[in-house]
Formats: C-alpha cells, sequence, structure tokens
C-alpha cells in the first residue's frame, strides 16, 4: 500500500500513545448466520470526542453502534467503556444513551414524560428529576411544547425531545443513529451546528453513525470509515479528504479524479507517474514508498484543478481536453472535460467574480493543471 | 385527503369496451338518468356508501323495531302469540296499545336481574380468564418467528373450522364423570371418585373460555404485532428493565387491543345460551337461556322481546367503548 506521509499534525489525543481511550472496541466481530456483519474491528475512542462511524448501507456501523448500545451481542472480541469491560452488560446497565434513528420516542408520553423516562427508572428523586427535565427542555428549546405528545410535534421538535430524552441521563457515551436523517435539508444544516454546540458545551463523547459524508465531515472531531463490516480509515475529516489511504475512501468521500498510471521516479522526496490515461505525467512532490514500475492511481479533487483556456507553463501535471459539461451551482461551475483518453475529468471553480465562467463555453478546448502537492498517490 | 386520492382514477378497457362505453355515456338516457340522481344528491359514490347502510337498515334495524314493537304489546294464545299494537277501531279510530307491564315484570321480577347480574358476572370473569390466557399467546405469536408466525396463527384460527356446537358437545366427553379427565386421573390413582365437573359453573367458564379466546387473541395479536419494537429498545436503554418496560410501555400502548378482545369476549359471552345449556348445571341463571325459557317454553314473545331490548341496552356501553378503541388503533396505524 503506498502511504502518502502528512504534514506535522496538531497535538491530539489520538496521536499520543500515552492516552487511555475512553470507549475500546477491541477485535470485534459480529456474525449473523453465515454474514460477517462487522470483521474484527478495532477502534479506540477518546474522551469528549465526537467520533463519526461513515459508510455505505449495510457497511456493519449501525450494527456497530447497536452493540455499544448492548442490543447485539459480539460473536467475538470485547467492548471496553472507561475502561469498564461492557460485553455482557444488558443495555439497561450500561452507561450508554442512545438516540434512535426513528427517534422510537413514547406516542403514549407527553415531551416531559418522555425525557423523565429515564431518570424515574434510575429512581431518581421527583423535584430533581423536574428541574433536570426543565433544564433539558430548555437547552433544546421545547419548555412551551412540554405537555405535547410526540404526534404533535414537527420532525426537527421531535429530533430535539429525542435527543433531549437520551442526554438527561449525562451519559457517559452517547450513540446517535443518523440523527439528522429524517430532517430536511435546511433544518439539517442547522441542526448539525447545534450538535456540535451542545457536544462542546456537555463535554459528552458522542458517537455518531451516518453515511452522509457531508454531515461527518461537519459533525466530527474524527471520522472511522466503515466498507463490509471493516474499518478502512480513521482520521480526523481534514486528514480523510486530503490524504485518504485507499481508492474506496477517496471515492466515497467527495468526488476525485483518478489518473491510474506507472510508477517512473521514486525519490524520497519526490514520484513522477507515467499516466497515458491522463495524457502525461504527475509529478508529487511527495515521496512515496511503493515498489518501482507498479501501477499506481493519482488522486486528484477536482476543487485543486485548475482550469484555463491558455497554456500554463509547466511540463508535469497539465494536460488538454475539451470540455463537455458546464453546471453552474451558483457558488461555484462544474466542468466535465474529456481528455484524449476519453476519460472525464470533474472540475469546479469557485465564482469569486460575477461571470467569472464567461471564458470557457462548451466544446471549448481547456488545459487543466494542478500543483504538485495535490494529488494522492493510491495503490489500492 | 392525499394527493393520490384526487388524481382522477379511471379503469383501463380494451379498445372495443371503451368505445361501446363512451357511446353508451353520450346517450340521452344515460345523461338524463345521471343529471336526475345527481340532482337529488345521489352520486356513484354516495350510492357506494349507502350500500352497507342499507344493509343495516334492512337486517339490523328493522329486526330491532318489530322487536321492540312485540316488547311493548300484550301475549295472547294464537299466532302470532301477542296483540297488535295498534288497531283500527270503527269510525277511523286509531288505537295504540302501549304495555309496560313486560318492563314493569323485569324489574319486579328477581328472576330477571338476577339472570342478569349473574349474566355479566360469569362474562365478566370469563374475559379476565380470557385476557390472563389470551395475552401471553397474543404476544407470543407476535414476537414468534414470521414461519412459526403464520402457523401458530393458523392454530388459533382453527377451531373455528369445526361447527361450535360439536366443540362446545365435545366438552362434554372431556369433563362427564366417565370422561377423558376423569378416566384419566382414575387411571393414574390420583383419585378414586371421579370429580363433577360438567354441569358446574366451573364447566361454563371452560366453555366460554375456550370459545371466545380467539376473539380476545386475535385483535391482541393486530396490536402487538404492529408495534415498534425500536420503543423497547428505547425503553431499556434508558434503564428499564424488561419487565418494567413491559408495564410501562407494552401494556399502556397495547391497551386499544385489551379493549377490543374485552369486548369482543364479553359482549356474545353475557347473552351466550349454548355454553350454560349444555355444560353448566340446570338451574343456572344465564340470561341468554332465561331468554329462550321465557319466548320457547312459555311462549311468552313479548316478555322475551323485553329481555331482548334490556340487553341490548346493557351492552350499549361495552359496544361504545369497543368502537373507541377499534377508532384508536386506526388512528394508531395512521401515526
Amino acid at each position: 500500500m503506498a502511504t502518502n506521509p502528512r504534514p506535522q499534525q496538531q497535538l491530539a489525543v489520538w496521536n499520543d500513545p500515552q492516552a487511555v481511550p475512553y470507549v475500546h472496541i477491541d477485535r470485534v466481530t459480529k456474525k449473523f448466520g453465515d454474514f460477517v456483519a462487522v470483521n474484527n474491528v478495532s477502534l479506540k475512542i477518546y474522551k469528549k470526542e465526537l467520533f463519526c462511524l461513515l459508510g455505505g448501507s449495510g457497511c456493519g456501523k449501525t450494527t456497530l453502534l447497536r452493540m455499544l448500545a448492548g442490543f447485539e451481542e459480539p460473536t467475538s472480541g470485547k467492548l471496553f467503556i472507561d475502561g469498564v469491560d461492557v460485553t455482557d452488560l444488558p443495555p439497561y446497565e450500561r452507561p450508554v444513551n442512545m438516540m434512535f434513528q426513528s427517534y422510537a420516542l413514547f406516542p403514549h408520553m407527553t415531551v416531559e414524560q418522555n425525557v423523565a423516562f429515564g431518570l424515574k427508572q434510575d429512581g431518581v428523586a421527583k423535584d430533581e428529576i423536574a428541574t433536570r427535565v426543565d433544564d433539558m427542555l430548555k437547552l433544546v428549546r421545547l419548555q412551551q411544547f412540554a405537555k405535547r405528545k410526540p404526534h404533535q410535534l414537527s420532525g426537527g421538535q421531535r429530533q430535539r425531545v429525542a435527543l433531549a430524552r437520551s442526554l438527561v441521563k449525562r451519559p457517559k457515551l452517547l450513540l446517535l443513529d443518523e440523527p439528522l436523517g429524517a430532517l430536511d435539508k435546511k433544518l439539517r444544516e442547522h441542526t448539525q451546528f447545534e450538535l456540535v454546540n451542545l457536544q462542546e458545551q456537555l463535554g459528552v463523547t458522542f458517537v455518531v453513525v451516518t453515511h452522509d459524508q457531508e454531515e461527518a465531515m461537519t459533525l466530527s472531531s474524527r471520522i472511522g470509515v466503515m466498507n463490509q463490516g471493516e474499518i478502512i480509515q480513521v482520521g480526523t475529516p481534514k486528514d480523510i479528504y486530503e490524504y485518504p489511504n485507499s481508492r474506496f475512501v477517496a471515492e466515497f468521500i467527495g468526488n476525485v479524479n483518478m489518473f491510474e498510471g506507472r510508477l517512473i521516479e521514486d525519490e524520497p522526496d519526490h514520484v513522477r507517474i507515467d499516466s497515458p490515461e491522463m495524457g502525461g505525467t504527475v509529478y508529487v512532490d511527495h515521496g512515496v514508498s511503493s515498489a518501482p514500475d507498479a501501477v499506481v492511481s493519482a488522486a486528484i479533487r477536482p476543487e485543486k484543478i485548475n482550469i484555463s483556456t491558455e497554456k500554463p507553463a509547466q511540463t508535469d501535471n497539465v494536460t488538454q481536453g475539451v470540455v463537455k459539461e458546464i453546471a453552474y451551482m451558483g457558488d461555484m461551475s462544474v466542468y466535465l472535460v474529456q481528455l484524449a483518453s476519453n476519460k472525464i475529468v470533474r472540475v469546479t471553480q469557485p465564482n469569486t467574480y460575477r461571470h467569472a465562467d464567461d471564458s470557457i463555453t462548451w466544446e471549448q478546448t481547456v488545459y487543466l493543471s494542478w500543483h504538485a502537492s495535490s494529488p494522492v498517490v493510491l495503490s489500492e | 385527503m392525499s394527493a393520490r386520492a384526487e388524481a382522477p382514477r379511471r379503469h383501463r378497457h380494451s379498445a372495443g369496451v371503451q368505445l361501446i362505453l363512451d357511446f353508451l355515456h353520450r346517450l340521452p338516457p344515460y345523461r338524463w338518468t345521471q343529471a336526475r340522481l345527481v340532482r337529488w344528491g345521489i352520486t356513484g359514490r354516495t350510492a357506494v356508501a349507502a350500500i352497507p347502510y342499507f344493509w343495516l337498515l334492512l337486517f339490523f334495524l328493522v329486526p330491532f323495531i318489530i322487536v321492540l314493537k312485540i316488547a311493548f304489546s300484550d301475549a295472547r294464545i294464537g299466532i302470532p302469540p301477542y296483540q297488535p299494537l295498534v288497531q283500527w277501531m270503527e269510525g277511523g279510530v286509531m288505537q295504540i296499545n302501549v304495555h309496560l307491564k313486560n318492563f314493569y315484570s323485569m324489574v319486579e321480577d328477581s328472576l330477571y336481574w338476577k339472570a342478569y347480574l349473574n349474566s355479566i358476572k360469569v362474562a365478566g370473569i370469563s374475559t379476565v380468564l380470557c385476557l390472563l390466557i389470551g395475552y401471553p399467546m397474543a404476544y407470543a405469536v407476535a414476537r414468534a418467528q414470521s414461519t412459526w408466525r403464520h402457523i401458530l396463527l393458523m392454530m388459533v384460527i382453527l377451531p373455528f373450522w369445526t361447527s361450535f356446537l360439536l366443540r362446545v358437545y365435545a366438552w362434554i366427553g372431556i369433563l362427564k364423570n366417565n370422561g377423558l379427565i376423569n378416566n384419566f386421573l382414575m387411571w393414574t390413582g390420583l383419585i378414586d371418585e371421579p370429580i363433577v365437573m360438567l354441569q358446574t359453573d366451573f364447566a361454563i367458564y371452560v366453555g366460554i373460555v375456550y370459545s371466545y379466546l380467539p376473539f380476545m387473541i386475535l385483535p391482541l395479536y393486530s396490536n402487538l404485532e404492529k408495534m415498534d419494537l425500536t420503543l423497547l429498545e428505547a425503553a431499556a436503554d434508558l434503564g428499564a428493565r424488561p419487565f418494567k418496560t413491559f408495564m410501562t410501555i407494552t401494556l399502556p400502548l397495547s391497551l386499544p387491543g385489551i379493549v377490543a378482545g374485552s369486548m369482543l369476549v364479553f359482549i356474545p359471552a353475557v347473552g351466550e345460551f349454548v355454553i350454560p345449556e349444555l355444560l353448566g348445571p340446570s338451574d343456572s341463571l344465564m340470561i341468554g337461556k332465561v331468554l329462550w325459557q321465557v319466548f320457547f317454553t312459555k311462549r311468552d314473545w313479548p316478555a322475551a322481546c323485553a329481555v331482548a331490548i334490556a340487553l341490548l341496552l346493557l351492552l350499549v356501553i361495552p359496544i361504545v367503548l369497543l368502537q373507541r378503541a377499534q377508532a384508536a388503533e386506526a388512528r394508531g396505524a395512521h401515526r
């Protein structure tokens, strides 16, 4: 596997080998009959993190979450929360609360009763329940709805009730299963930031399951990308986006252009890839440890490609193509450019001033170029 | 109404049929009839809605009025065995003779109200027994794997394939002194003399609970089967142990099913005649039995009709409860 060295990272808790993980998933496997839903996953999540499990449907992310909640028992492996082995604890004995995708609000109880339910189970004194429920409803701005039943609320309000209900017990760990999945786009963006604020305010460790990469990018301190029951890559949103470790991650998160080619120069400080598909050579300004002559892919994000009608004065990292599609998105424009190899390259350019995109039109021959730091070399 | 319902719904016909229909629709008689009907407020939609009303009118309201009419008349010997309510006298005088004595006697004669109270007691206890037995069964069926669920459900419904009367008769063979149970117990040596079970109140309860159990299980099953299981997970997640989850979530949410099932058992059990007649003691006081005796043995149709009317009024309360429960169930399904 080609590894791309990364610039000096900020001092984060997950880079500290001495740090004690708050949630430790230790070689956990879950099988349903012959189907392996989660395959030998190990993961360390630290206190006050907002960790996202990201993946397509059926990748095992929800199963992993449900094992943390206690609804599924691992076939093998151990789960630790705050140093305690919780593998065999039933859900009602775990210091964990979950916010369900469907919210799972009790339809026969008012908002207030829903939020108070968890505290009642713990035998908290009546007046303390009242104050804590009240505080929680204040926090999610639902005080005036305290006496309503769930079916009298809007989707966004229900989401907030579910959040309040799962937070009121001050869990060590809050699990959120597609927390924003049922909201419309506008509300979702708004709620994302609210969720992050709330998490910082309360200092609870969050584990969020989502299939929405944008949501994962906005919310999380770190993302674990899952595919077919395995964790493919763990890292900060920036890590994942700028330094994907595989074609799967690169293609799953955002858009990417892949140029297949052969390594012709492999030096510690640079590599050069000959890519007939691209119609030129890709020069990367950092070394890659891989076998020479190996077939690799250079992955370049659409926004890192420059599009111009004049030939740039560089010999590497430049190619020529014909504009096939232009999509004006308001804040930016998307160009689909066909190269001589028939490969379609996606390029996005910000519209930094009005009519910035006017000079380029359909069927025009254009030059595409990028900086030597932009490509990521992937071998699988 | 949803947008789908507003969209015009047209049946697809083959081209030939469509051609004939279009032609018919253009003919003056069709259009004339349609215009006339619409003027009276009858469209295709109202005509379809009217069918069940017509059915109820014909087979429920009309018989009810006949029974009511007989209840207010006096008995006589002859055919029919009651005086007419309305008589035409000479000189165009219409004489209406409303006799209330049948209703009076129901209050005065302790036989009637004792029978009523006893019927309610028997039906009430049977309902509670059905609920206690039926709830776990319905729960088990609703939570079983889908392949098993259909088999189990089939087994609940299967007894309906045999005549109700035959099944009650079969219980005689099981309960009688030299019947199945007693013979078995004597054979094992547990008892020396047969236990008298037939023609006791115990046998009535056995018969009613056995016969009406499916009516308890089916509405409970349909309620429990619809229940959102993530609610139970949510309760467990919030710290509720399984029993607490059952008491605070499952039980309250299945209340419409409990009410519907209870009413479906209670209502027919109050007026039950066959089971106490065949399995119960000869002096068992059940209103259904009293009704039968008054009607057939005493041939006092007006008194029997009055008993029937009183029984109906008595059951109005549980019927209203049943309808409310069904409405709540329907609302729950749309949520």
